[in-house]
């Protein structure tokens, strides 16, 4: 059970998270804010309550890791990351220009808490589930999270990562699902139907939970039933794409519009 | 100098778009392709007046090419587009073995390309496509300068016989060629006729080098400058024309200097007219985040870097 005063934390930081991530893309001109904004909640699960981290040592080797395999939404991670400490706020200031280490996409090799540089679409979770293994053959108990997107599942590769992960009975893989229905060119189920998506997964030998992914309460009560699995665990997460901003709920051409000035300050209203 | 007017900035995928367009309308062999980027692509208009014609296979690049060379049997010409990284790299064994090897009459159509994609960073700013796509057997490479040339291209490559990969990119820029043109396949232009260097240059550069041309004749040097746009089959004939007459060549691209046009260039120099040659290209390195003018200055990928790369190369004369 989540305490009154975990959940009041969680809500909080997921609202902060929302306004840097809409500040920073109206900054940059550029990103990803619909899909970030709707992992918010997510993300601020696992960062202020479900991983095992340490901000000021991110090289610890027995840390849980995180996986951006959705790699467009660097806002949302980045924006934790800060906040939890990996680097200092002043950096988002930089995000997307030449020089910083907040590229557009992940670059793990620059930036503090990042574990995996993804942007091409469905190689994170390989990369996730390769680590995983990693971890097991040198017999560390520590768990991988994966943010994979519901148009990103279309790739063959996140398909042949599940196959592997069910041969080498990774449980401690953790992946989620953020569907939320919406890609590039639109409702998902129009531009590649994969639903049913819940046995998909289950046939290729993952236990699958659904869940509301803005839910602080489901989000971690399923984690905890997750870590009790002997397979790797699928969460999907149903979320609306843009939450937090009324305009930009569920409307598919706020995945990678940045909100002019009028929108930029219209949406940190409904932020306060 | 021969003077070229920009008839108003816009996109090369724009031109891809407006060459799907009007293929949509004459050749009904004609069918497209796209991995959940349409829009970047431009091809809205080709869906909405023959959405029977277009084929939405999600984010799957690799299905995407098979798809596509399957498609040809019975006689379709499928014109395959994303984003240049995953039209390449991502599904470089794909193209080689079901379109390349199997000689499959499939346009590869890759927006995006190069370090102008701007923001979105390294991840997504493929410098190395022209050189995976150059050394596949029987690949047509073609990367077309501005709005006019890519749509011409676009309608030209329905005609030929054979894989074409073509290479395009997201952002405004002059579009100075002529509307209408007709475009061929295999042939340099010659944009600008001098005698003390050759810039021989490739989509978003050309336009850089017409502009060094011009800073360099106002110090009495005279460049001619010469348009390749398609890389393979490369016209060796008006590249050793050319350095014949000047004696040194400066290449320009936005594709690492590994692999690029100038490599091209250089071999057919080396083999026939050895000459001095500068190469204006990234210097082995992935790109970053910026704007594309931020990224074009950084990379030496502009007309100062053109300019600078023509002063080195008299020296060496
Ligand atoms: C392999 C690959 N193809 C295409 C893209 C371009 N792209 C970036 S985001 C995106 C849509 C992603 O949709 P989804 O996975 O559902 O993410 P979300 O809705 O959570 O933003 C596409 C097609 C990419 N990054 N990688
Ligand atoms: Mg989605």
């Amino acid at each position: 059970m989540l305490s009154k005063e975990k959940h009041e934390l969680l809500r909080v930081k997921a609202k902060d998270i929302r306004r840097e991530i809409v500040t920073m893309v109206h900054r940059a001109n550029s990103g990803h804010v619909g899909g970030s904004l709707g992992a918010a909640d997510i993300i601020s699960a696992l960062y202020y309550h479900v991983m095992r981290h340490d901000p000021k040592n991110p090289e610890w080797e027995d840390r849980d890791r995180f996986i951006l395999s959705k790699g467009h939404c660097t806002p949302v991670i980045y924006a934790a990351l800060a906040d939890c400490g990996y680097f200092p706020k002043e950096d988002l200031l930089e995000f997307r220009r030449p020089g910083s280490h907040l590229q557009g996409h992940p670059y793990q090799p620059k930036t503090p808490g990042i574990d995996a540089s993804t942007g091409t679409l469905g190689i994170g979770i390989s990369t996730g589930v390769g680590m995983a293994l990693g971890a097991k053959l040198k017999k560390q108990d520590h768990y991988y999270y994966i943010l994979c997107g519901d148009g990103e599942i279309q790739e063959g590769q996140v398909w042949e990562a599940a196959a592997f992960a069910n041969k080498y009975k990774l449980d401690n893989v953790i992946g989620f699902v953020d569907r939320n229905y919406l890609q590039t060119d639109g409702y998902s189920e129009k531009v590649m139907p994969m639903d049913p998506l819940a046995p998909k997964w289950e046939s290729f030998g993952w236990k699958v939970f659904e869940i509301d992914g803005h839910s602080f309460e489901e989000i971690i009560d399923t984690i905890e039933k997750a870590k009790k699995e002997k397979q790797p665990v699928m969460i999907i997460a149903n979320t609306t794409k843009g939450k937090g901003v009324s305009f930009m709920e569920g409307e598919a051409e706020w995945h990678g519009k940045p909100p002019g000035k009028e929108d930029f300050e219209k949406a940190m209203l409904e932020l306060e | 100098m021969t003077k070229y007017v920009d008839q108003g900035k816009n996109d090369t995928r724009s031109g891809y778009g407006a060459g799907m367009t009007e293929l949509g309308r004459t050749n009904p062999k004609v069918v497209a392709l796209c991995a959940d980027l349409v829009g970047s692509l431009k091809i809205q208009p080709f869906i909405d007046e023959h959405p029977e014609r277009f084929f939405q296979v999600g984010i799957a690049e690799a299905n995407m090419m098979g798809i596509a060379a399957g498609l040809t049997i019975g006689g379709k010409i499928p014109f395959a587009s994303t984003f240049a990284n995953f039209a390449t790299g991502r599904v470089y064994d794909q193209i080689r073995q079901s379109i390349a090897y199997s000689g499959k009459n499939v346009k590869i159509c890759a927006s995006h390309a190069g370090i102008t994609l701007g923001e979105d960073g390294a991840t997504h700013q493929i410098l190395e496509d022209i050189g995976l796509m150059k050394m596949l057997p029987g690949m047509t490479v073609i990367n077309p300068c501005d709005y006019n040339q890519t749509k011409a291209a676009t309608i030209a490559i329905a005609e030929h016989q054979g894989p074409v990969y073509l290479r395009f990119g997201r952002p405004k820029v002059a579009n100075f060629t002529p509307v209408d043109q007709k475009f061929e396949i295999g042939k340099a232009l010659l944009l600008n006729e001098g005698t003390d260097v050759t810039i021989i240059a490739t989509g978003h550069l050309v336009w850089e080098a017409l502009i060094a041309a011009e800073n360099l004749e106002s110090e009495g040097i005279s460049a001619e400058v010469v348009n390749i746009h398609t890389i393979k089959p490369l016209d060796d004939a008006a590249v050793l024309k050319s350095v014949k007459k000047t004696g040194c060549v400066v290449t320009a691209e936005e594709h690492n200097y590994l692999g690029g046009l100038g490599e091209s260039i250089a071999r057919v120099l080396a083999t026939r007219h050895p000459a001095p040659q500068e190469f204006v290209a990234t210097q082995d390195t992935f790109g970053e985040s910026g704007t594309p003018s931020q990224l074009m200055e950084k990379y030496g990928l502009n007309n100062k870097a053109i300019y600078e790369a023509v002063h080195r190369v008299l020296k060496r004369k």
